[in-house]
């Protein structure tokens, strides 16, 4: 009789390693106050800044679908928490440990994880963006946004491709949170880095003194990359066309993700 | 077993300089934890180092046929870079006198096509009137006695300095009498509706006079902008000088074709003389007559890059107390709770201005010489207004690491909290320069000092750092990116300390509430 009984490891089938993920999601009541929270601050500041912005010649240089999106601003920093707190908390609860002990194969755990978050930004950011486009539809036309000064719809098809600009943008600055926050495993610590990478970029390009260095600070930072995807008017001056803009944040977005799974796969946890 | 009577109460009194002990103890955690100690010196080097982006080294000006040389900017007494550009009826005149006019008109004329002109487009500083100047070179001192489109009559002297007279417009039922004494180097202005009555309108002291000055009439439009499109005309009657009497030399000071569409020119009617000039005299600044707003504030720009760690750190001083339980040994030890956070709010307040104190000293000092370099146009910093810049950015960043941590402590969560203190502080300044049109008042925005993101925000304390000062007699776009801010310095610092306040007594009285 043999003393060691050799049990067959489970299969880790991916819809179970998902059902996992989602389990934890919607057991923990702080990820969906979170991106309750994306909704809520970007549609109020959208609100609030159609309210207030008015087009008062033709030509008037306003892109609609900016001043709707004003309130992306601050809601990218909710996204980018929830995406850290994804990681984040299962480091600084101890989680990891057992969530690796179920699950051992890493690489699969995180990519169920990122898929678990990128299907629920994804709602709430379709939510935020599509209530704050909304409110800039029903509002900016009686604000002086009307055919005669050059606004001839705000459903078109360009209207369409900023606001779905906006939401990939949204999700993808999730990801970027969770890939950097499993690189460096400290929630505050990758929040600050996700933050900086965010908004420096504009920072430094209103600051500088070089014009050119400003353009290539706005063509290699992800918010002004974001930026250019959910650009209206003005087209021919953007520092990068909107799908290349999504390209330079997509980039990042690997990136940290690429750097978060190397970690995770050579790394204790 | 019944819960009724006091609470237990250590029959032990606190130990006198209790709280030492406590600040102590909080520094004591606050200096063993490496990451901590990097992330303060990452701060410090992070607006250091900013210095060599936000200084171009070199200056490049594009002309009508691409790059070319810039213009040289004339600076004026003290080194203001100034505009110096009119037409000056003068006569050179010697030691003490007195020179006084009646004026019975201003008007303005618009540029309509070359070498033409309409009637209108009198602006509210175009002036006229008589002054006193040290030559006729750009930039030399001078005092001067005039009227102007709305702001009634006025003396300014040197550039910079501007005192109100008799109020109303000048015309030929109600004109304006202006007299300039001078005694050494002291020039006297007098107004008066009548010739008889005077009234002292202010006093000048202008060292850099020499005996022999060049005294007479002027005039300039002011078009507020680089374009120099408005002529004034001022017409002079009963001109009387103490000084022996020689006849009008005409000069464009400046030169006749420095920037101006058509030269000035003095023109005898019957009793009287008219002087008719674009141009304009005054201060360089905002976007006016080339200001470029590169200034000693530039070396500052860093101070966004600094804030981020100091606000992680900030933050994290409480947080990671609660992360890691060791809030129940603190609070064990110092069970008066209020005390804590007021240790910890010292410990970060002090360390926060220290690395400013620091980081913007090391800025300015290699700030300074790449400016000198860079040979563009530079408001002259005074050693009190950089003592202020240094001062401030300690006070910024200590305000921003207590706001940092009073946040820290009502959330207690490290990412809530460090995202809700860079978004208030960062969002601000950048929505300040995408700002929504129709929501501001005029004259901000991009092309004005920013709005009420940086009134109201505790982003308003970058207003601490402004270098370059705002005149109340130059209409031009006092921009965020040329260094302006819609608060005055030390007010701007107050929005963001009254932010810290309210934190830190909401955390105060959640502290003592909540359990831990």
């Amino acid at each position: 009789m043999s003393l060691t009984t050799r049990v067959a490891p489970p299969r880790h089938l991916p819809g179970r390693v998902l059902h996992a993920e989602w389990t934890k999601f919607r057991t923990v009541a702080g990820p969906s106050w979170l991106l309750a929270g994306v909704v809520a601050l970007t549609v109020a500041i959208g609100v609030a800044a159609v309210s207030a912005a008015r087009c008062k010649y033709a030509a008037c240089g306003m892109d609609p679908a900016k001043v709707s999106f004003t309130g992306l601003y601050p809601g990218q920093a909710v996204v980018a928490v929830a995406g850290v707190l994804a990681i984040g908390n299962e480091y600084s609860t101890g989680m990891i440990k057992v969530s690796l002990t179920a699950m051992p194969r890493r690489l699969a755990w995180f990519l169920a994880k990122a898929a678990v978050l990128t299907a629920t930004v994804l709602i709430a950011a379709a939510l935020a963006v599509a209530g704050a486009a909304l409110a800039g539809r029903l509002i900016l036309p009686g604000h002086g946004f009307t055919a005669a000064h050059g606004y001839a719809s705000l459903t078109s098809a360009t209207d369409i491709r900023a606001a779905v600009g906006a939401v990939v943008y949204l999700t993808l600055i999730a990801l970027l949170s969770l890939g950097l926050a499993a690189a460096v495993r400290d929630s505050a610590a990758a929040i600050g880095l996700v933050l900086s990478a965010l908004y420096l970029f504009p920072i430094a390009a209103a600051l500088v003194s070089r014009p050119a260095l400003a353009r290539h600070l706005d063509q290699i930072g992800p918010l002004p990359a974001g930026l250019d995807a959910q650009a209206t008017i003005g087209m021919n001056s953007l520092p990068l066309t909107p799908w290349q803009g999504l390209g330079v944040v997509a980039v990042w977005t690997l990136g940290a993700l690429l750097l978060g799974a190397l970690r995770l796969t050579y790394r204790d946890a | 077993m019944t819960c009724a009577g006091a609470p237990y109460r250590s029959p032990l009194t606190p130990e006198r300089g209790s709280f030492r002990h406590l600040v102590h103890a909080e520094w004591t955690k606050f200096r063993t934890v490496r990451g901590w100690v990097v992330a303060v010196f990452v701060t410090i080097v992070a607006i250091t180092a900013f210095v060599f982006v936000a200084i171009g080294v070199g200056r490049s000006c594009i002309g009508p046929s691409g790059p070319s040389a810039c213009p040289v900017q004339p600076t004026g007494p003290g080194g203001v870079p100034v505009v110096d550009t009119f037409y000056f009826a003068h006569r050179p005149v010697t030691g003490s006198g007195t020179i006084t006019v009646q004026m019975t008109s201003l008007t303005g004329q618009t540029l309509a096509g070359p070498n033409k002109l309409a009637p209108g487009g009198l602006q509210p500083w175009s002036k006229a009137g008589i002054i006193i100047k040290e030559n006729t070179t750009q930039g030399s001192a001078y005092a001067a006695m005039m009227v102007t489109g709305s702001h009634g009559v006025r003396m300014q002297w040197d550039y910079v300095n501007d005192t109100p007279g008799l109020t109303g417009p000048v015309s030929p039922s109600a004109p304006r009498w202006l007299r300039l004494v001078r005694h050494g180097s002291t020039i006297t202005g007098y107004d008066s509706a009548d010739g008889t009555h005077w009234t002292l309108v202010g006093t000048a002291t202008l060292p850099a006079l020499t005996s022999t000055v060049q005294a007479g009439l002027f005039a300039a439009g002011s078009s507020y902008d680089s374009s120099f499109d408005i002529q004034a005309t001022g017409v002079f009657r009963h001109i009387g000088l103490s000084w022996p009497v020689t006849g009008w030399t005409g000069t464009n000071v400046g030169g006749e074709n420095f920037g101006v569409p058509l030269p000035g020119t003095l023109r005898q009617t019957a009793g009287a003389l008219a002087v008719a000039s674009f141009g304009d005299i005054s201060p360089a600044v905002g976007n006016a007559y080339g200001g470029t707003g590169q200034s000693l504030q530039r070396a500052l720009a860093g101070t966004f890059f600094g804030l981020i760690p100091l606000i992680v750190v900030a933050a994290m001083f409480i947080t990671a107390e609660y992360r890691r339980g060791l809030i129940r040994v603190s609070l064990t030890a110092a069970p008066r709770r209020g005390w804590l956070l007021a240790a910890k709010a010292l410990v970060i307040g002090a360390l926060g201005f220290v690395t400013g104190v620091v980081a913007a000293t090391l800025a300015l000092a290699v700030g300074t010489p790449l400016l000198d370099r860079s040979g563009g146009l530079q408001w002259p910093v005074s050693l009190l207004t950089a003592a202020r810049m240094v001062v401030g950015t300690g006070a910024l960043l200590a305000v921003a690491g207590v706001l940092a941590l009073a946040i820290g402590a009502i959330v207690r969560r490290s990412a809530m909290a460090i995202a809700i203190v860079i978004v208030v502080i960062v969002v601000p300044y950048l929505l300040a320069f995408n700002p929504i049109p129709g929501s501001q008042p005029q004259g901000s925005g991009p092309g004005g000092p920013g709005g009420w993101e940086l009134q109201i925000t505790p982003a308003a304390a970058l207003s601490v750092q402004q270098a370059v000062p705002q005149f109340h007699q130059l209409i031009a776009i006092y921009a965020l990116n040329a260094g302006y801010y819609p608060l005055a310095p030390w007010a701007g610092l107050a929005v963001e300390c009254a932010w810290a306040a309210a934190a830190l007594a909401l955390a105060f009285f959640l502290l003592r509430r909540r359990d831990v």
